[in-house]
Parts: structure tokens; sequence; C-alpha cells
């Protein structure tokens, strides 16, 4: 039985795609055939996030229409094997998605894949509604800042009312948090809201932290999914991420802040 | 100067500040998202019944359903001027 995995969060640019192309890759790399579905119709990125921007032929909406076969749209990574990207039309509107065209799509994957991760758009409106719709599980994405808390809850309800799993009376989707943007520095100062806070919220398990990183914004320069910078805190973080995913049991990372040596306080650096 | 702020009164740290805001607003919010439709509207008609004998702001009228077993309760809370 193939797993569908939404990523989402309601609030933008909380790292969704980041995450996506992250987690996919993970999961890609341990072996499990993986496929990376972006549902941002019209502004489609993760194909650059990807670094297969220039070998997008064919889209998730031309297969919906039934311009396309599944194995024409889809794009093998050059990386690994096991991942496969489904790039998002650039030049359709959310409308184009619809359930049964978006369900069609799923079952079809599901032959194939053991993982269908759907990175969903920002909002929650019908794009996002249609990237959680089918879901077994969720990473709702979050950073510790007010707002973002706040949309993911939002999400979070949309998750319990709105999913073919909620509306057909079915066990709910599994929901794990994934905080992105981490600065133990700032924790410690006080200026940011803690894990125990996030988690006291939204009350829901906690998957993974990803600190706030350098490498995140290099891998994404380069195309690369940031678990490939296995020497990276991100990278590793995610890695762990995935291993808990699967079950792992891996005690969280990147939690306190480092400190800085005497002569790196002097010198700087 | 360092030194002289270490005496000063300390500001509540913005993180706790944030989770006291947090706390209440989500809280306000879950209860809200099974409500049903007419809610809001039912809040501005009593809102205005209110003000025809006497000027309250917004947030001094809170309305609230809860469940309790097989029926719902209806809370009003209004906060009158002295």
């Amino acid at each position: 039985m193939a797993k569908i995995v939404v990523i989402t969060s309601g609030k933008g640019g909380v790292g969704k795609t980041t995450s996506s192309a992250a987690i996919s890759m993970g999961l890609a790399l341990r072996g499990h055939k993986t496929v990376v579905i972006d549902f941002d119709i019209g502004l489609r990125n993760l194909d650059i996030i990807m670094n297969c921007e220039r070998r997008v032929v064919f889209d998730f909406v031309n297969v919906i229409q039934g311009d396309a076969t599944l194995n024409q749209a889809l794009i093998k990574d050059k990386r690994c094997d096991n991942l496969h990207i489904l790039p998002a039309s650039q030049t359709r509107d959310k409308e184009a998605l619809t359930k049964e065209g978006v369900k069609k799509i799923l079952d079809d994957l599901a032959e194939q894949f053991e993982y269908i991760i759907c990175d969903s758009p920002a909002g929650i409106e019908q794009g996002a509604q249609m990237a959680l719709y089918y879901a077994d599980e969720a990473v709702v994405v979050t950073n510790p800042e007010v707002s973002s808390v706040r949309d993911s809850d939002r999400i979070l309800g949309i998750l319990q009312s709105k999913s073919h799993r909620a509306e057909n009376g079915q066990p709910p989707v599994r929901e794990h948090l994934l905080v992105t943007r981490f600065d133990p520095t700032r924790v410690a100062r006080g200026d940011m809201l803690n894990i125990e806070d996030i988690e006291d919220i939204l009350a829901i398990p906690l998957l993974g932290v990803i600190p706030e990183s350098q490498s995140v914004l290099n891998a994404s320069n380069k195309g690369m999914p940031v678990v490939l910078d296995e020497k990276s805190d991100a990278g590793q973080a995610y890695l762990d991420t995935v291993a808990r995913f699967l079950g792992e049991d891996k005690p969280h990372r990147f939690l306190e802040a480092q400190r800085r040596g005497f002569l790196k306080r002097v010198f700087g650096g | 100067m360092a030194l002289f702020n270490w005496f000063k009164d300390k500001e509540p740290r913005s993180a706790d500040v944030a989770k006291e805001r947090l706390k209440v607003i989500v809280a306000h919010e879950r209860s809200q998202r099974n409500a049903p439709d007419y809610l809001p509207a039912l809040q501005q008609d009593i809102m205005a019944v209110i003000r025809k004998y006497v000027e309250i702001d917004q947030d001094q009228l809170q309305v609230d359903l809860n469940e309790e077993g097989n029926y719902s309760v209806l809370e009003v809370n209004v906060n009158l001027p002295k």
C-alpha cells in the first residue's frame, strides 16, 4: 500500500518545498520508491529546488486532462533512481485540479511508488485542500513564530474536518509537527518560541526540528535537496526526520545553542 | 552600558508574550471551528440590542457555544462600563 503524505503549513515561506524535496530525497536514499508532486498550480517551484526545471515537458494538469500520460510527465531524479518528480503546471490555475482527477493520478502512482509526497501550496484554498484531501499522513511545517503557529492550527482543523478520511469516517490523518528555521540562540535569549511551547499549543507529535542554517539557501541555489549535503546541520536534521518518519527512535539534535569559544568571541568568525 | 541595563527592570521576554497570545487565539479559533454558521450574525444582533441601551466595545461581548453531552449551552458574557 502506497502512503500519501502531504507537506503543508497554511502560511507561505516556512519551508514546505524545501522540506518536500529533503524528505522525498531522504526516503528515496533509504531505498523507498518515492514520487513528489508539486500541487502549487501556477507557481511551480519544486522543479527548481530539485534542479529539474529544464527537464519539464508535461505537468500534473496535462495528465489530469489527458493530454499526456503519467510516465511522460514524471521526471526521474538524476541523483537517485528511486525518486521521481511530478511538476505543477505553470500556466493553469488552481481550479484545474479536481478531486476526481487527483484521485485517478494518486491511484496510478500508488501502483508504482511506496511514498507519494504532496507539496502543498500556501493558503487554505482549493490548491491546499486538494493537496491534503487524500493524505494518510501530514507533515505540518511550522516556524517558531506566531503567524506560522496560528496558521498551522488552522490547517490541522482542515485536516480533521475536510480531508477524505475525515469526511468518510475513516481513521484520522496522522499528523506530524516539523519545526523549521529554529534558532536555539534566539530561544536562549527569550526572543523565540521554544519547541515545548509549539508542541504544547499545536498538540501534535514532534517529527523533527530543522535549525536555521546557511546550508538551506546554499542547497536551493544549487538545486540540491539539502539532505545531499550530509555535513550540514540542516541536512542531518532532515535525515533524522526521515528516519523517525520510518519508525526509528532518534533523539532530536540541534536544540541547544552552540557555545562560541573564547578565541572566536575575541577574533570573530 | 550593558552594566546599567543589568539593573533595569526586565521586560517580559517576547517569546513568553508570543506563547500567551497564541494560546488565547488558538483556543478561541478552535472553539469557533465547529460552531454553527449563524453564530457571528447572532453575536452582531445581540451587540445591536445591547447598544440600544448602553455603549460597549466589540471585545466586551463574548458569545460562545459549548457542547455538553447531547445539548449545547450558549454562553453570553457582557462587560458593562461603570
